[in-house]
Protein backbone atom coordinates (compact mmCIF):
# COMPACT_ATOMS: atom_id res chain seq x y z
CA UNK A 1 0.00 0.00 0.00
CA UNK A 2 1.33 3.41 -0.96
CA UNK A 3 0.10 6.60 0.62
CA UNK A 4 -0.90 9.91 -0.88
CA UNK A 5 2.29 11.94 -1.60
CA UNK A 6 4.42 8.79 -2.03
CA UNK A 7 6.61 8.78 -5.15
CA UNK A 8 5.58 6.09 -7.64
CA UNK A 9 5.70 4.97 -11.24
CA UNK A 10 2.55 4.38 -13.26
CA UNK A 11 1.88 2.71 -16.57
CA UNK A 12 -0.83 3.37 -19.13
CA UNK A 13 -1.77 2.21 -22.58
CA UNK A 14 -1.32 4.83 -25.31
CA UNK A 15 -2.47 2.69 -28.23
CA UNK A 16 -4.00 -0.78 -28.14
CA UNK A 17 -2.83 -3.40 -30.63
CA UNK A 18 -5.72 -2.46 -32.93
CA UNK A 19 -4.98 1.25 -32.78
CA UNK A 20 -1.32 1.00 -33.80
CA UNK A 21 -0.07 2.81 -36.90
CA UNK A 22 -0.23 1.07 -40.27
CA UNK A 23 3.54 1.24 -40.91
CA UNK A 24 4.52 -0.62 -37.70
CA UNK A 25 6.20 -4.03 -38.26
CA UNK A 26 4.27 -7.18 -37.41
CA UNK A 27 5.95 -8.03 -34.10
CA UNK A 28 5.40 -4.52 -32.76
CA UNK A 29 1.77 -4.55 -33.90
CA UNK A 30 1.15 -7.57 -31.71
CA UNK A 31 1.78 -5.53 -28.56
CA UNK A 32 0.21 -2.29 -27.32
CA UNK A 33 2.16 1.00 -27.06
CA UNK A 34 2.70 1.51 -23.34
CA UNK A 35 3.84 4.58 -21.42
CA UNK A 36 5.45 5.00 -18.02
CA UNK A 37 5.97 8.13 -15.97
CA UNK A 38 6.71 9.01 -12.34
CA UNK A 39 5.21 11.36 -9.79
CA UNK A 40 3.55 11.86 -6.39
CA UNK A 41 0.40 9.91 -5.58
CA UNK A 42 -2.74 12.05 -5.27
CA UNK A 43 -4.48 9.28 -3.33
CA UNK A 44 -3.59 6.05 -1.53
CA UNK A 45 -3.10 3.08 -3.84
CA UNK A 46 -1.78 -0.46 -4.24
CA UNK A 47 0.25 -2.07 -7.00
CA UNK A 48 -1.97 -2.78 -10.05
CA UNK A 49 -4.60 -0.28 -8.92
CA UNK A 50 -5.66 2.74 -11.01
CA UNK A 51 -4.25 5.89 -9.44
CA UNK A 52 -3.56 9.53 -10.26
CA UNK A 53 -0.19 11.19 -9.83
CA UNK A 54 1.31 14.63 -10.18
CA UNK A 55 4.43 14.55 -12.33
CA UNK A 56 7.55 16.75 -12.23
CA UNK A 57 5.88 19.15 -14.69
CA UNK A 58 2.75 19.33 -12.47
CA UNK A 59 0.67 17.30 -14.89
CA UNK A 60 -1.99 15.05 -13.43
CA UNK A 61 -1.80 11.61 -15.05
CA UNK A 62 -3.93 8.51 -14.46
CA UNK A 63 -2.55 5.01 -14.80
CA UNK A 64 -1.83 1.67 -13.16
CA UNK A 65 0.54 1.82 -10.20
CA UNK A 66 3.48 -0.43 -11.14
CA UNK A 67 6.23 0.55 -8.70
CA UNK A 68 6.59 2.41 -5.43
CA UNK A 69 9.69 4.47 -4.63
CA UNK A 70 11.17 3.78 -8.08
CA UNK A 71 14.90 4.20 -8.36
CA UNK A 72 17.74 3.43 -10.76
CA UNK A 73 18.99 -0.11 -11.06
CA UNK A 74 21.23 0.21 -14.10
CA UNK A 75 24.87 -0.64 -13.59
CA UNK A 76 28.16 -1.10 -15.43
CA UNK A 77 27.09 -4.70 -16.07
CA UNK A 78 28.81 -7.83 -14.83
CA UNK A 79 32.37 -8.86 -15.63
CA UNK A 80 32.90 -9.36 -19.37
CA UNK A 81 36.05 -11.37 -20.10
CA UNK A 82 36.20 -10.13 -23.70
CA UNK A 83 36.88 -6.54 -22.59
CA UNK A 84 40.02 -7.80 -20.83
CA UNK A 85 41.01 -9.62 -24.02
CA UNK A 86 40.61 -6.39 -26.01
CA UNK A 87 42.83 -4.64 -23.49
CA UNK A 88 45.50 -7.34 -23.78
CA UNK A 89 45.54 -6.98 -27.58
CA UNK A 90 45.92 -3.21 -27.32
CA UNK A 91 48.70 -3.46 -24.73
CA UNK A 92 50.60 -6.00 -26.79
CA UNK A 93 50.21 -4.13 -30.09
CA UNK A 94 50.46 -0.48 -29.12
CA UNK A 95 53.55 -1.24 -27.04
CA UNK A 96 53.99 2.14 -25.39
CA UNK A 97 54.39 0.64 -21.92
CA UNK A 98 58.00 -0.48 -21.83
CA UNK A 99 59.71 1.83 -24.29
CA UNK B 1 -10.86 17.52 -29.28
CA UNK B 2 -10.44 13.98 -30.54
CA UNK B 3 -7.32 12.19 -29.34
CA UNK B 4 -7.37 9.28 -31.77
CA UNK B 5 -4.14 8.57 -33.61
CA UNK B 6 -5.40 9.68 -37.00
CA UNK B 7 -7.10 12.86 -35.74
CA UNK B 8 -4.02 13.99 -33.81
CA UNK B 9 -1.77 13.26 -36.80
CA UNK B 10 -4.12 15.40 -38.93
CA UNK B 11 -3.55 18.31 -36.54
CA UNK B 12 0.24 17.95 -36.66
CA UNK B 13 0.97 21.05 -38.77
CA UNK B 14 -1.05 23.27 -36.45
CA UNK B 15 0.50 21.73 -33.32
CA UNK B 16 4.03 22.14 -34.70
CA UNK B 17 3.38 25.74 -35.75
CA UNK B 18 1.97 26.64 -32.30
CA UNK B 19 4.83 24.92 -30.51
CA UNK B 20 7.66 26.46 -32.54
CA UNK B 21 6.16 29.74 -33.83
CA UNK B 22 8.24 29.15 -36.91
CA UNK B 23 6.24 29.33 -40.11
CA UNK B 24 7.79 26.83 -42.50
CA UNK B 25 5.25 27.60 -45.23
CA UNK B 26 7.08 30.90 -45.92
CA UNK B 27 9.98 28.98 -47.48
CA UNK B 28 8.03 26.55 -49.65
CA UNK B 29 8.31 26.85 -53.40
CA UNK B 30 4.64 27.38 -54.21
CA UNK B 31 4.69 25.49 -57.50
CA UNK B 32 7.51 23.02 -56.97
CA UNK B 33 9.06 20.46 -54.63
CA UNK B 34 11.75 22.70 -53.13
CA UNK B 35 12.08 25.23 -50.34
CA UNK B 36 14.50 28.03 -49.51
CA UNK B 37 16.83 26.30 -47.05
CA UNK B 38 19.32 29.14 -46.64
CA UNK B 39 16.62 31.71 -45.94
CA UNK B 40 15.08 29.40 -43.35
CA UNK B 41 18.47 29.10 -41.61
CA UNK B 42 18.90 32.90 -41.63
CA UNK B 43 15.51 33.52 -40.07
CA UNK B 44 16.36 32.18 -36.62
CA UNK B 45 17.16 35.73 -35.61
CA UNK B 46 20.52 34.64 -34.13
CA UNK B 47 23.92 35.50 -35.58
CA UNK B 48 26.95 33.26 -35.03
CA UNK B 49 28.10 35.75 -32.39
CA UNK B 50 24.74 35.49 -30.57
CA UNK B 51 24.99 31.71 -30.62
CA UNK B 52 28.52 31.78 -29.21
CA UNK B 53 27.55 34.20 -26.46
CA UNK B 54 24.49 32.17 -25.40
CA UNK B 55 26.56 28.99 -25.36
CA UNK B 56 29.46 30.45 -23.38
CA UNK B 57 27.08 31.95 -20.81
CA UNK B 58 25.77 28.42 -20.30
CA UNK B 59 28.98 26.39 -20.09
CA UNK B 60 28.64 25.15 -23.66
CA UNK B 61 31.24 25.21 -26.43
CA UNK B 62 34.93 26.08 -26.54
CA UNK B 63 35.73 22.44 -25.82
CA UNK B 64 39.35 21.24 -26.01
CA UNK B 65 40.75 19.85 -29.25
CA UNK B 66 42.99 17.02 -28.10
CA UNK B 67 45.67 15.42 -30.25
CA UNK B 68 45.52 11.64 -29.82
CA UNK B 69 49.23 11.00 -30.19
CA UNK B 70 49.25 7.41 -28.92
CA UNK B 71 46.30 6.41 -31.03
CA UNK B 72 47.93 7.98 -34.09
CA UNK B 73 51.13 6.08 -33.32
CA UNK B 74 49.06 2.88 -33.04
CA UNK B 75 47.39 3.52 -36.42
CA UNK B 76 50.78 4.18 -38.04
CA UNK B 77 51.94 0.67 -37.11
CA UNK B 78 49.60 -0.57 -39.83
CA UNK B 79 50.26 2.17 -42.40
CA UNK B 80 52.82 2.38 -45.18
CA UNK B 81 55.85 4.58 -44.63
CA UNK B 82 54.93 8.26 -44.75
CA UNK B 83 51.27 7.51 -44.03
CA UNK B 84 49.17 7.83 -40.86
CA UNK B 85 47.47 11.22 -40.50
CA UNK B 86 47.44 12.88 -37.08
CA UNK B 87 44.15 12.22 -35.25
CA UNK B 88 42.52 14.95 -33.13
CA UNK B 89 39.43 14.65 -30.94
CA UNK B 90 37.09 17.52 -30.17
CA UNK B 91 36.28 16.58 -26.60
CA UNK B 92 32.61 17.47 -26.56
CA UNK B 93 32.06 15.47 -23.37
CA UNK B 94 33.33 18.66 -21.74
CA UNK B 95 30.05 20.49 -22.48
CA UNK B 96 27.25 21.08 -19.99
CA UNK B 97 25.46 17.70 -19.71
CA UNK B 98 28.33 15.80 -21.35
CA UNK B 99 27.84 15.87 -25.12
CA UNK B 100 27.74 18.09 -28.22
CA UNK B 101 23.96 18.04 -27.94
CA UNK B 102 24.29 20.87 -25.42
CA UNK B 103 25.07 23.16 -28.35
CA UNK B 104 21.75 22.37 -29.98
CA UNK B 105 19.75 22.56 -26.76
CA UNK B 106 21.30 25.89 -25.75
CA UNK B 107 19.75 27.73 -28.69
CA UNK B 108 16.41 25.87 -28.77
CA UNK B 109 15.72 26.37 -25.08
CA UNK B 110 16.92 29.99 -25.19
CA UNK B 111 14.44 30.64 -27.99
CA UNK B 112 11.65 29.01 -25.96
CA UNK B 113 12.41 31.35 -23.06
CA UNK B 114 12.58 34.36 -25.37
CA UNK B 115 9.15 33.56 -26.82
CA UNK B 116 7.67 33.25 -23.33
CA UNK B 117 6.97 29.52 -23.22
CA UNK B 118 6.68 27.96 -19.74
CA UNK B 119 8.33 24.72 -20.74
CA UNK B 120 10.00 22.65 -23.47
CA UNK B 121 9.43 19.16 -24.84
CA UNK B 122 11.83 17.04 -26.84
CA UNK B 123 11.38 13.58 -28.33
CA UNK B 124 14.73 11.84 -27.88
CA UNK B 125 16.24 8.70 -26.38
CA UNK B 126 19.71 10.17 -26.71
CA UNK B 127 22.02 12.69 -25.08
CA UNK B 128 19.81 15.48 -26.38
CA UNK B 129 17.35 14.82 -23.55
CA UNK B 130 19.87 15.61 -20.83
CA UNK B 131 21.06 18.61 -22.84
CA UNK B 132 17.55 20.09 -23.07
CA UNK B 133 16.80 19.26 -19.43
CA UNK B 134 20.02 20.89 -18.20
CA UNK B 135 19.45 24.04 -20.22
CA UNK B 136 15.79 24.21 -19.13
CA UNK B 137 16.96 23.96 -15.51
CA UNK B 138 19.30 26.91 -16.06
CA UNK B 139 16.64 29.06 -17.72
CA UNK B 140 13.87 28.17 -15.27
CA UNK B 141 11.64 26.31 -17.71
CA UNK B 142 9.78 23.05 -17.19
CA UNK B 143 10.85 20.12 -19.33
CA UNK B 144 9.40 16.87 -20.64
CA UNK B 145 11.56 14.34 -22.47
CA UNK B 146 9.76 11.63 -24.47
CA UNK B 147 11.85 8.48 -24.83
CA UNK B 148 11.51 5.19 -26.64
CA UNK B 149 12.96 3.14 -23.80
CA UNK B 150 11.51 -0.35 -23.33
CA UNK B 151 10.49 -3.41 -25.25
CA UNK B 152 7.10 -5.00 -24.57
CA UNK B 153 8.61 -6.99 -21.68
CA UNK B 154 9.51 -3.68 -20.04
CA UNK B 155 13.21 -4.37 -20.54
CA UNK B 156 14.96 -1.09 -21.11
CA UNK B 157 18.11 -0.36 -23.09
CA UNK B 158 20.76 0.37 -20.42
CA UNK B 159 22.05 3.33 -22.41
CA UNK B 160 18.58 4.91 -22.57
CA UNK B 161 17.81 4.23 -18.91
CA UNK B 162 20.96 6.15 -17.96
CA UNK B 163 19.89 9.04 -20.17
CA UNK B 164 16.50 9.08 -18.40
CA UNK B 165 18.32 9.30 -15.09
CA UNK B 166 20.36 12.27 -16.29
CA UNK B 167 17.19 14.07 -17.47
CA UNK B 168 15.55 13.48 -14.10
CA UNK B 169 18.64 14.79 -12.34
CA UNK B 170 17.97 18.13 -14.04
CA UNK B 171 14.32 18.10 -12.98
CA UNK B 172 12.69 16.90 -16.19
CA UNK B 173 9.71 14.59 -16.43
CA UNK B 174 10.70 11.60 -18.53
CA UNK B 175 7.83 9.96 -20.38
CA UNK B 176 9.05 6.48 -21.32
CA UNK B 177 7.43 4.48 -24.08
CA UNK B 178 7.68 1.01 -25.51
CA UNK B 179 8.95 0.59 -29.08
CA UNK B 180 7.21 2.25 -32.00
CA UNK B 181 7.16 5.28 -34.28
CA UNK B 182 3.86 6.38 -32.71
CA UNK B 183 6.06 8.06 -30.13
CA UNK B 184 5.51 11.07 -32.37
CA UNK B 185 1.76 10.87 -31.68
CA UNK B 186 2.36 10.93 -27.92
CA UNK B 187 4.78 13.83 -28.43
CA UNK B 188 2.08 15.83 -30.29
CA UNK B 189 -0.46 15.04 -27.55
CA UNK B 190 1.92 16.39 -24.91
CA UNK B 191 2.63 19.56 -26.92
CA UNK B 192 -1.10 20.13 -27.21
CA UNK B 193 -1.79 19.40 -23.55
CA UNK B 194 0.99 21.57 -22.10
CA UNK B 195 1.44 24.33 -24.69
CA UNK B 196 5.20 23.91 -24.29
CA UNK B 197 7.84 24.71 -26.91
CA UNK B 198 8.95 21.96 -29.31
CA UNK B 199 12.71 21.80 -28.73
CA UNK B 200 13.11 19.76 -31.90
CA UNK B 201 16.53 18.43 -32.83
CA UNK B 202 15.74 19.38 -36.39
CA UNK B 203 14.62 23.00 -36.11
CA UNK B 204 16.96 25.69 -37.49
CA UNK B 205 17.87 26.50 -33.84
CA UNK B 206 18.92 22.91 -33.24
CA UNK B 207 21.30 23.04 -36.21
CA UNK B 208 22.57 26.59 -35.82
CA UNK B 209 23.76 25.62 -32.35
CA UNK B 210 26.26 23.17 -33.86
CA UNK B 211 27.73 25.63 -36.33
CA UNK B 212 30.01 26.87 -33.54
CA UNK B 213 31.51 23.38 -33.36
CA UNK B 214 32.67 23.51 -36.97
CA UNK B 215 33.81 27.09 -36.55
CA UNK B 216 35.89 26.25 -33.45
CA UNK B 217 37.60 23.35 -35.25
CA UNK B 218 38.47 25.47 -38.31
CA UNK B 219 39.74 28.42 -36.28
CA UNK B 220 41.81 26.43 -33.80
CA UNK B 221 43.42 24.15 -36.38
CA UNK B 222 44.25 27.11 -38.64
CA UNK B 223 45.84 29.00 -35.75
CA UNK B 224 47.96 26.08 -34.55
CA UNK B 225 48.84 24.31 -37.81
CA UNK B 226 48.51 27.09 -40.35
CA UNK B 227 45.98 25.15 -42.42
CA UNK B 228 42.51 23.66 -42.13
CA UNK B 229 42.11 19.95 -41.35
CA UNK B 230 42.05 17.73 -44.44
CA UNK B 231 39.23 15.62 -42.98
CA UNK B 232 36.52 16.01 -40.33
CA UNK B 233 34.65 12.83 -39.35
CA UNK B 234 31.11 13.23 -37.98
CA UNK B 235 29.04 10.51 -36.37
CA UNK B 236 25.79 10.56 -38.32
CA UNK B 237 22.29 9.67 -37.16
CA UNK B 238 19.60 12.33 -37.68
CA UNK B 239 21.97 14.40 -39.83
CA UNK B 240 22.07 17.55 -37.70
CA UNK B 241 25.51 16.98 -36.24
CA UNK B 242 27.10 16.67 -39.66
CA UNK B 243 25.10 19.51 -41.18
CA UNK B 244 25.84 22.03 -38.43
CA UNK B 245 29.53 21.11 -38.25
CA UNK B 246 29.94 21.37 -42.03
CA UNK B 247 28.17 24.74 -42.15
CA UNK B 248 30.40 26.04 -39.37
CA UNK B 249 33.56 24.84 -41.14
CA UNK B 250 32.50 26.43 -44.43
CA UNK B 251 31.52 29.73 -42.77
CA UNK B 252 34.94 29.86 -41.14
CA UNK B 253 36.69 29.34 -44.48
CA UNK B 254 37.50 25.61 -44.38
CA UNK B 255 35.87 25.03 -47.75
CA UNK B 256 38.17 22.20 -48.88
CA UNK B 257 37.94 20.12 -45.71
CA UNK B 258 36.38 16.76 -46.56
CA UNK B 259 33.30 15.90 -44.49
CA UNK B 260 32.94 12.20 -43.68
CA UNK B 261 29.72 10.74 -42.30
CA UNK B 262 30.28 7.83 -39.91
CA UNK B 263 27.62 5.39 -38.68
CA UNK B 264 27.81 2.10 -36.86
CA UNK B 265 26.40 -0.63 -39.08
CA UNK B 266 23.12 -2.10 -37.82
CA UNK B 267 21.99 -3.49 -41.16
CA UNK B 268 19.27 -6.09 -40.74
CA UNK B 269 17.84 -4.76 -37.47
CA UNK B 270 14.46 -3.05 -37.89
CA UNK B 271 14.28 0.19 -35.91
CA UNK B 272 10.55 -0.09 -35.21
CA UNK B 273 10.70 -3.77 -34.23
CA UNK B 274 9.88 -4.70 -30.66
CA UNK B 275 12.09 -7.81 -30.82
CA UNK B 276 15.08 -6.11 -32.49
CA UNK B 277 15.04 -3.18 -30.05
CA UNK B 278 17.24 -4.80 -27.41
CA UNK B 279 19.45 -6.67 -29.88
CA UNK B 280 21.38 -3.56 -30.80
CA UNK B 281 24.32 -2.38 -28.73
CA UNK B 282 24.17 1.19 -30.00
CA UNK B 283 21.04 3.27 -29.69
CA UNK B 284 22.34 6.18 -31.75
CA UNK B 285 24.98 7.01 -34.34
CA UNK B 286 23.82 3.99 -36.33
CA UNK B 287 22.70 3.27 -39.90
CA UNK B 288 19.10 2.67 -38.72
CA UNK B 289 18.78 6.43 -38.25
CA UNK B 290 21.65 7.57 -40.45
CA UNK B 291 20.52 6.15 -43.78
CA UNK B 292 16.79 7.04 -43.63
CA UNK B 293 17.46 10.56 -42.34
CA UNK B 294 20.19 11.17 -44.91
CA UNK B 295 18.08 9.98 -47.82
CA UNK B 296 14.87 11.62 -46.59
CA UNK B 297 15.55 14.39 -44.03
CA UNK B 298 11.93 15.56 -43.88
CA UNK B 299 10.83 12.46 -42.00
CA UNK B 300 11.61 14.34 -38.76
CA UNK B 301 9.30 16.06 -36.28
CA UNK B 302 9.25 19.39 -38.17
CA UNK B 303 7.96 20.06 -41.72
CA UNK B 304 11.46 20.80 -43.06
CA UNK B 305 14.47 19.42 -41.27
CA UNK B 306 17.38 21.84 -40.93
CA UNK B 307 19.70 18.80 -40.87
CA UNK B 308 20.40 17.94 -44.51
CA UNK B 309 23.59 15.85 -44.67
CA UNK B 310 23.64 15.12 -48.41
CA UNK B 311 24.16 18.85 -48.99
CA UNK B 312 27.51 18.59 -47.23
CA UNK B 313 29.00 15.13 -46.99
CA UNK B 314 31.84 13.87 -49.18
CA UNK B 315 31.85 10.22 -48.10
CA UNK B 316 29.58 7.96 -46.04
CA UNK B 317 31.46 5.24 -44.14
CA UNK B 318 30.13 2.57 -41.79
CA UNK B 319 31.84 0.42 -39.19
CA UNK B 320 30.85 -2.61 -37.12
CA UNK B 321 29.93 -2.51 -33.41
CA UNK B 322 32.94 -4.59 -32.32
CA UNK B 323 35.44 -2.13 -33.78
CA UNK B 324 33.80 0.82 -31.99
CA UNK B 325 34.03 -1.03 -28.66
CA UNK B 326 37.66 -1.89 -29.41
CA UNK B 327 38.56 1.74 -30.10
CA UNK B 328 36.61 2.87 -27.01
CA UNK B 329 38.91 0.66 -24.94
CA UNK B 330 41.98 1.96 -26.81
CA UNK B 331 40.97 5.57 -26.14
CA UNK B 332 40.80 4.83 -22.41
CA UNK B 333 43.92 2.66 -22.26
CA UNK B 334 46.21 4.71 -24.52
CA UNK B 335 44.96 8.26 -24.10
CA UNK B 336 43.50 8.17 -20.59
CA UNK B 337 40.12 9.30 -21.91
CA UNK B 338 37.14 7.20 -20.87
CA UNK B 339 34.24 8.24 -23.10
CA UNK B 340 30.88 6.72 -24.08
CA UNK B 341 31.00 4.18 -26.89
CA UNK B 342 28.38 5.77 -29.22
CA UNK B 343 30.43 8.94 -29.55
CA UNK B 344 33.40 6.89 -30.73
CA UNK B 345 31.89 5.66 -33.99
CA UNK B 346 33.70 8.40 -35.90
CA UNK B 347 36.93 7.72 -33.99
CA UNK B 348 36.96 4.06 -35.05
CA UNK B 349 36.59 5.16 -38.67
CA UNK B 350 39.27 7.84 -38.27
CA UNK B 351 41.69 5.16 -37.03
CA UNK B 352 41.50 3.40 -40.41
CA UNK B 353 41.24 6.58 -42.49
CA UNK B 354 44.45 7.86 -40.91
CA UNK B 355 46.32 4.89 -42.35
CA UNK B 356 45.31 5.91 -45.87
CA UNK B 357 46.32 9.56 -45.45
CA UNK B 358 49.77 11.17 -45.36
CA UNK B 359 51.39 11.63 -41.97
CA UNK B 360 51.40 15.43 -42.18
CA UNK B 361 47.65 15.50 -42.80
CA UNK B 362 45.11 16.17 -40.03
CA UNK B 363 41.89 14.33 -39.18
CA UNK B 364 39.48 15.79 -36.66
CA UNK B 365 36.95 13.55 -34.93
CA UNK B 366 34.35 16.12 -33.97
CA UNK B 367 32.72 14.68 -30.86
CA UNK B 368 32.97 12.58 -27.74
CA UNK B 369 30.35 11.94 -25.04
CA UNK B 370 30.32 11.23 -21.32
CA UNK B 371 30.19 7.67 -20.07
CA UNK B 372 28.63 6.15 -16.96
CA UNK B 373 26.54 3.26 -15.66
CA UNK B 374 24.34 1.95 -18.48
CA UNK B 375 25.99 3.93 -21.27
CA UNK B 376 29.32 2.22 -20.85
CA UNK B 377 30.85 -0.41 -23.11
CA UNK B 378 30.92 -3.01 -20.35
CA UNK B 379 27.24 -2.43 -19.56
CA UNK B 380 26.34 -2.70 -23.24
CA UNK B 381 28.40 -5.85 -23.79
CA UNK B 382 27.04 -7.58 -20.69
CA UNK B 383 23.50 -6.70 -21.81
CA UNK B 384 24.17 -8.10 -25.29
CA UNK B 385 25.70 -11.29 -23.90
CA UNK B 386 22.67 -11.88 -21.66
CA UNK B 387 20.41 -11.64 -24.75
CA UNK B 388 22.39 -14.43 -26.45
CA UNK B 389 24.45 -12.21 -28.73
CA UNK B 390 27.83 -13.85 -29.26
CA UNK B 391 30.98 -11.90 -28.49
CA UNK B 392 33.68 -13.07 -30.88
CA UNK B 393 37.16 -12.13 -32.09
CA UNK B 394 37.87 -12.31 -35.80
CA UNK B 395 37.12 -10.42 -38.98
CA UNK B 396 34.94 -7.48 -37.93
CA UNK B 397 33.61 -7.13 -41.49
CA UNK B 398 31.64 -10.37 -41.00
CA UNK B 399 29.67 -9.19 -37.96
CA UNK B 400 25.90 -9.82 -38.12
CA UNK B 401 24.12 -7.12 -36.05
CA UNK B 402 21.77 -8.68 -33.51
CA UNK B 403 23.49 -12.08 -33.73
CA UNK B 404 27.09 -11.35 -32.85
CA UNK B 405 29.57 -8.63 -32.07
CA UNK B 406 32.95 -9.24 -33.67
CA UNK B 407 35.97 -7.52 -32.15
CA UNK B 408 39.07 -7.22 -34.29
CA UNK B 409 41.73 -9.74 -33.22
CA UNK B 410 44.21 -6.98 -34.06
CA UNK B 411 43.68 -3.23 -34.58
CA UNK B 412 44.99 -3.95 -38.07
CA UNK B 413 41.62 -5.56 -38.85
CA UNK B 414 39.61 -2.39 -38.10
CA UNK B 415 38.06 -1.35 -41.39
CA UNK B 416 35.06 0.51 -42.74
CA UNK B 417 32.61 -0.01 -45.56
CA UNK B 418 31.73 2.79 -47.94
CA UNK B 419 28.19 3.50 -49.07
CA UNK B 420 28.54 5.08 -52.53
CA UNK B 421 27.15 8.62 -52.58
CA UNK B 422 25.21 7.96 -55.77
CA UNK B 423 23.42 5.11 -54.05
CA UNK B 424 22.30 7.49 -51.29
CA UNK B 425 21.33 10.12 -53.85
CA UNK B 426 19.21 7.59 -55.73
CA UNK B 427 17.41 6.61 -52.52
CA UNK B 428 16.69 10.28 -51.97
CA UNK B 429 15.40 10.68 -55.53
CA UNK B 430 13.11 7.66 -55.12
CA UNK B 431 10.76 9.96 -53.19
CA UNK B 432 10.12 11.86 -56.45
CA UNK B 433 9.81 8.80 -58.65
CA UNK B 434 7.43 9.13 -61.61
CA UNK B 435 6.84 12.74 -60.67
CA UNK B 436 7.11 15.35 -63.39
CA UNK B 437 9.77 17.81 -62.28
CA UNK B 438 10.55 21.27 -63.60
CA UNK B 439 14.04 22.64 -64.23
CA UNK B 440 13.69 24.58 -61.00
CA UNK B 441 12.94 21.34 -59.13
CA UNK B 442 16.02 19.68 -60.61
CA UNK B 443 18.13 22.67 -59.59
CA UNK B 444 16.82 22.33 -56.05
CA UNK B 445 17.66 18.61 -56.07
CA UNK B 446 21.18 19.39 -57.30
CA UNK B 447 21.67 21.58 -54.21
CA UNK B 448 20.13 18.98 -51.93
CA UNK B 449 22.44 16.28 -53.30
CA UNK B 450 25.59 18.41 -53.68
CA UNK B 451 25.84 17.67 -57.38
CA UNK B 452 24.90 19.23 -60.73
CA UNK B 453 21.80 19.39 -62.87
CA UNK B 454 22.98 16.73 -65.33
CA UNK B 455 23.89 14.24 -62.61
CA UNK B 456 20.46 14.56 -61.02
CA UNK B 457 18.84 13.81 -64.38
CA UNK B 458 21.16 10.87 -64.98
CA UNK B 459 20.55 9.38 -61.53
CA UNK B 460 16.81 9.77 -61.96
CA UNK B 461 16.96 7.90 -65.25
CA UNK B 462 19.07 5.11 -63.75
CA UNK B 463 16.69 4.84 -60.81
CA UNK B 464 13.66 4.58 -63.09
CA UNK B 465 15.38 1.93 -65.24
CA UNK B 466 16.51 -0.16 -62.28
CA UNK B 467 13.04 -0.29 -60.75
CA UNK B 468 11.13 -0.85 -63.98
CA UNK B 469 13.23 -3.90 -64.80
Amino acid sequence: MYKKHDYVEIELCVLTKDERAAQVPKDTKEVPLMLRTKGFLLEDGRINEEVSIMTATKRIVKGTLVEGNPFYKHTFGGFVYETQQIRSIIEAEAGNLDE
Amino acid sequence: MSKTYLDVMKRRSKIILDSLQFDYSRYEDKDGIGFDYEQMMKDTGFTLEDVKRIQLENRVGNTPLVELRNLTKYARKFAEKGYGARIFLKDEADNLSGSFKARRAAISVYQAKKLGYKGVIAATSGNYGAAVAAMAARLGLRCIIVQECYDSNQIGQPEIIEKARACEAYGAEVVRLTVGPELFYQFLLLLEETGYFNASLYSPYGIQGIETLGEEIATEVLKKYNKYPEVVVCTNAGGGNLTGTARGLINAGAKDTKIIAASVDLTGLHMASDTDFNRKSFTTGHTGFGIPFTTFPDRSDVPRSAGRPLRYLDKYLTINQGSVFFITEALARLEGMERGPAGNVSLAIAFKLSQKMKEDELIVVQESEYTGAGKHMNAQLDFAKKRGIKLLFGNPMTEIPGENIIFPASAKEIDYKEIPLDQLRKSYLRHYKNQKLTDKDIQYLALELKTDFKTVEKLREEEDESTSR
